[in-house]
């Protein structure tokens, strides 16, 4: 047991060393908040999809753009659940520039279901030009691209339970993270105070408020609400076939656990008769 | 002593077989994904549509279209050729049809046929070959205004592919 | 892989072809008849899950080859479409992408039994070697590979590593040139990177035939770093021993595999990859993959840019000189018991320098960061030569029979002692 409590010894005084130092992070930690496609069993909320969808249509669109989003995918199986009729309806809607046609000029015409979302901006440049110099990044996987500093012991823990959510904490954190700034903070002209943005000043301006976007099945129209939607409908953007990889685990798991129990018997017979 | 043994060996077994059986169900479903990839993927298969405005086809035209990666050929045919086509005895054909069915009626006009050879995949020459139609160049098969196969190797007629018109003037492939 | 076996084919045809190319004979004697030593533990199941996942790497590999642009505007949209539109797409990515790491983790752990089992001893100098080549390919590979999604983090990532061969002195900056294709990372790295990524697993596989090769002729280690002396009473044939054995713990690490591929896909990965790579921004805070961090943390300790560079190959050569570094007679730390608690302080250092590869490199962390560096060259360069010369080990066992023998007769009274 000796090399056990040198282990130790020299695993805590490693970690003393470490611990003075804390990281020039800024921005406040985000808080976990509790998602339906959190965890071994966790799928999306088709109703929560399709009231992120609504938001993420008439708020978000007007500056960021998702290019790998497909019109079809709106269609498609462990998505917000819409019918191929619908994603086809909502294509349709939206202009996309196609050609060159036979006299070699690029042509418009209404969107189809093998078009990806229109981008709101020609180029990264024009879309800094219409936004004070700020880039709105693309939406497609940025669930994923976002996560925040959560340090030791929770990096481990996470893997024991699976936590993965914390691109959405942060976007819903950041979301409704307008705040009054602190006493004694100078905001720069053009930028906005949110608690949970690295260095605290961020150019986008507050995009949600209570009441903006019309629910129609009764969930409540607060900025708060829109918030987890939207960041839900982002997550899977980002993720879409999350539902069927967590199913597809859970027989992987079933499946292994049971061949992984005969193997032990089989190993055991095997060696019966040597010492070993 | 001798009923203890063969209870023995029946459960060894028992437990050798269902492992092995397990195990085998185990490699099947791994290699399952790995098949499967092969396969069209989602944003080639939503690719399957394709619109086409006929009014700049004039008559006696053939223009060459693309719909999933392969050519569809629309030939705006004159009066003689559908009269052409239509006045042919089914026994002289390798793969009998009328050329009522292969068009849309009120567009008889109009056909529209995917053009690959189906003898081995060449894309045959228009307006070449003794029937009006299709010469291929690989082999030698001919097709008649219709793209019905009239001279070998090819066993079959071009295939017609799905389409609709969507208006006088426009088709949608697919 | 000779000599184990007098294998006869049955009928005919086969032993026509038998007696023109002799590989049913060479399959039998190395993967059913050669002698495994019998006290082996499950730690020895771990060459066998590495070569199992070298296999699984080499076949999802090649399938999102398939699919996959090594062209630097499509790239990072391609695994997005292998990850969306291709079936299965996001299951064999994330197997590829996890599996690395399994790997990795897998290959620590069969490193880390032959440091405290003594395998790099002799008569197995060159199987370790070889090993220690196996090693440096599956970093080369790995850190390739982490450059084709083309994030940020590939990016940086490729842009700090390459970098580090500007430190040669005169020559440095046009080798690096020469790496990059251009003046910066840019396509033709990432065309030449996808290249050797495909071509150096199939180099890893001719080492692996080399490695297994090399410990079929001298015959495996074992527990207690014993010879085998008589294979009748040490051993047991290959088959069905260790292969039953070494399937039960492949299944059992899918298991763990799986843990990762199907519910924390992206815990390993860092979320600044699914940022497009952008050469204008550098991300706060780079960090290579875990299993480079060790690594990092040394090539950081120090504060002189080559002397850093130098710290971090030197880290990874000293493991090449470990059997003449180790003075020891005796083979397994079970019967040395002072290297035996140096071993676990190195097995903790190296874990503290891979924490410490992850923290930002500044005020503490870089203290810690040299006393640890420190201490992983002192012990290979100081204490294990030195511990070799003072240390007084257990008497051993006269051979495998007997110390499973002695063990057995202690399990009897003492159960959970059981080995």
């Amino acid at each position: 047991m000796i090399n056990r409590s040198i282990l130790f010894g020299a695993l805590a005084s490693a970690l003393l060393l470490a611990a003075p130092v804390k990281a020039a992070e800024g921005g406040d930690r985000p808080h976990r908040e509790s998602w339906s496609f959190a965890g071994p069993f966790g799928t999306y909320d088709q109703g929560q999809l399709q009231r992120g969808f609504k938001v993420f249509r008439e708020v978000c669109a007007s500056c960021h753009s998702a290019n790998f989003l497909y019109f079809r995918n709106l269609a498609q199986e462990g998505g917000p659940g819409f019918s191929e009729a619908q994603a086809k309806a909502v294509a349709s809607e939206y202009q996309i520039t196609d050609g060159p046609n036979d006299q070699g000029e690029m042509f418009q015409r209404p969107g189809r279901l093998s078009d990806h979302w229109p981008a709101p901006f020609p180029n990264e440049q024009a879309a800094r030009v219409a936004n004070g110099g700020a880039y709105p990044p693309d939406f497609s996987v940025l669930a994923k691209a976002r996560s925040y500093h959560i340090g030791f012991p929770g990096f481990i823990t996470d893997a024991f339970i699976q936590y993965q959510e914390h691109g959405v904490d942060y976007i819903h954190a950041l979301l409704t993270g307008y705040v009054e700034p602190p006493a004694g903070t100078t905001v720069q002209p053009g930028l906005h105070y949110n608690k949970y943005f690295p260095g605290h000043q961020i150019a986008m301006p507050k995009p949600l408020s209570d009441g903006q976007v019309e629910y129609t099945d009764g969930t409540p129209q607060t900025e708060d609400q829109y918030s987890r939607d939207v960041s839900a409908f982002m997550m899977w953007m980002a993720e879409p076939h999350l539902d069927a990889r967590k199913r597809m685990g859970f027989q992987v798991f079933i499946f292994l656990i049971l061949l992984s129990g005969l193997l032990y018997f089989t190993k055991k017979k095997v060696w019966k008769n040597v010492s070993h | 002593m001798a009923h203890a043994e063969t209870s023995g060996t029946t459960r060894r077994d028992f437990i050798y077989i269902a492992t092995g059986a397990v195990g085998a169900v185990g490699v099947a479903g791994m290699v399952w994904p790995f098949v499967s990839q092969l396969q069209p993927d989602q944003s080639v298969l939503a690719l399957s549509t394709t619109e086409v405005d006929l009014s700049p086809i004039a008559e006696g035209q053939i223009v060459t279209v693309q719909w999933r990666g392969k050519p569809i050929f629309i030939f705006n045919r004159a009066p003689k050729d559908v009269e052409a086509a239509r006045a042919v005895p089914m026994s002289q054909l390798i793969d009998p049809q009328p050329d009522q069915d292969r068009v849309k009626s009120g567009h008889e006009n109009f056909l529209v046929v995917v053009g690959i050879c189906t003898h081995l995949g060449c894309v045959p020459l228009g307006h070449q070959g003794n029937y009006d139609g299709w010469f291929c160049p690989c082999h030698g098969s001919q097709y008649d205004s219709s793209g019905r196969v009239r001279v070998g190797p090819a066993p079959l007629n071009l295939p017609v592919p799905p389409y609709t018109f969507t208006s006088d003037t426009k088709i949608v492939i697919g | 892989m000779e000599g184990h076996s007098t294998y006869q084919p049955q009928g005919k045809v086969a032993r026509w072809f038998e007696s023109r190319l002799p590989i049913m004979g060479l399959l039998h004697s190395s993967a059913v008849a050669y002698p495994t030593p019998k006290n082996l533990n499950y730690l020895w199941t771990f060459g066998a899950i590495l070569t199992f996942m070298l296999g699984c790497q080499i076949v999802s590999g090649i399938v999102l080859a398939m699919h996959y642009t090594a062209y630097a505007p499509v790239s990072f949209a391609r695994v997005e479409h292998i990850m969306r539109d291709v079936s299965y797409g996001w299951l064999i990515r994330y197997i590829h992408a996890n599996g690395a790491s399994m790997f990795f983790i897998a290959v620590y752990i069969h490193m880390f039994r032959g440091m405290y089992y003594g395998s790099y001893k002799a008569p197995r100098e060159v199987l370790w070697i070889l090993g220690v080549i196996i090693y440096l390919l599956m970093m080369a590979t790995a850190f390739m590979g982490y450059v084709l999604p083309w994030g940020q983090m590939s990016f940086w990532g490729a842009t700090v590593i390459t970098n580090l061969f500007s430190a040669i002195p005169g020559i440095g900056e046009t080798i690096v040139q020469w790496l990059w294709g251009g003046y910066s990372v840019g396509d033709p790295t990432l065309n030449r990177f996808f290249s050797l990524h495909y071509l150096l697993p199939f180099m890893i596989a001719g080492v692996v035939v080399l490695h297994i090769w090399a410990l079929h002729h001298v015959g495996q280690n074992n527990p207690d770093g014993l010879d085998v002396k008589s294979v009748a009473k040490d051993t047991v044939p290959f088959t069905p021993y260790a292969t039953i054995k070494d399937i039960f713990a492949m299944v059992v690490f899918l298991l763990f595999f799986s843990w990762f591929i199907f519910y924390i896909p992206n815990y390993l990965g860092h979320s600044d990859n699914y940022i497009p790579a952008n050469p204008l921004a550098t991300p706060a805070h780079i960090v290579p993959e875990w299993y480079f961090l060790p690594f990092y943390a040394i090539l950081r300790s120090i504060p002189d840019k080559l002397g850093g560079v130098l710290a971090m190959f030197g880290a990874i050569a000293v493991l090449a000189f470990l059997p003449w570094l180790d003075t020891s007679k005796v083979r397994s730390a079970r019967y040395r018991p002072l290297f035996r608690q140096f071993f676990w302080i190195f097995a903790v250092v190296s874990v503290g320098l891979g924490y410490l590869g992850s923290q930002p490199a500044e005020g503490g962390y870089v203290i810690a960061s040299r006393i640890l560096t420190a201490y992983y060259f002192i012990h290979f360069l100081v204490i294990l030569p030195l511990l070799g010369l003072f240390e007084r080990p257990k008497p051993l066992p006269a051979s495998i029979a007997d110390a499973v023998l002695a063990r057995g007769a202690k399990g009897a009274t003492a159960p959970h002692a059981k080995a």
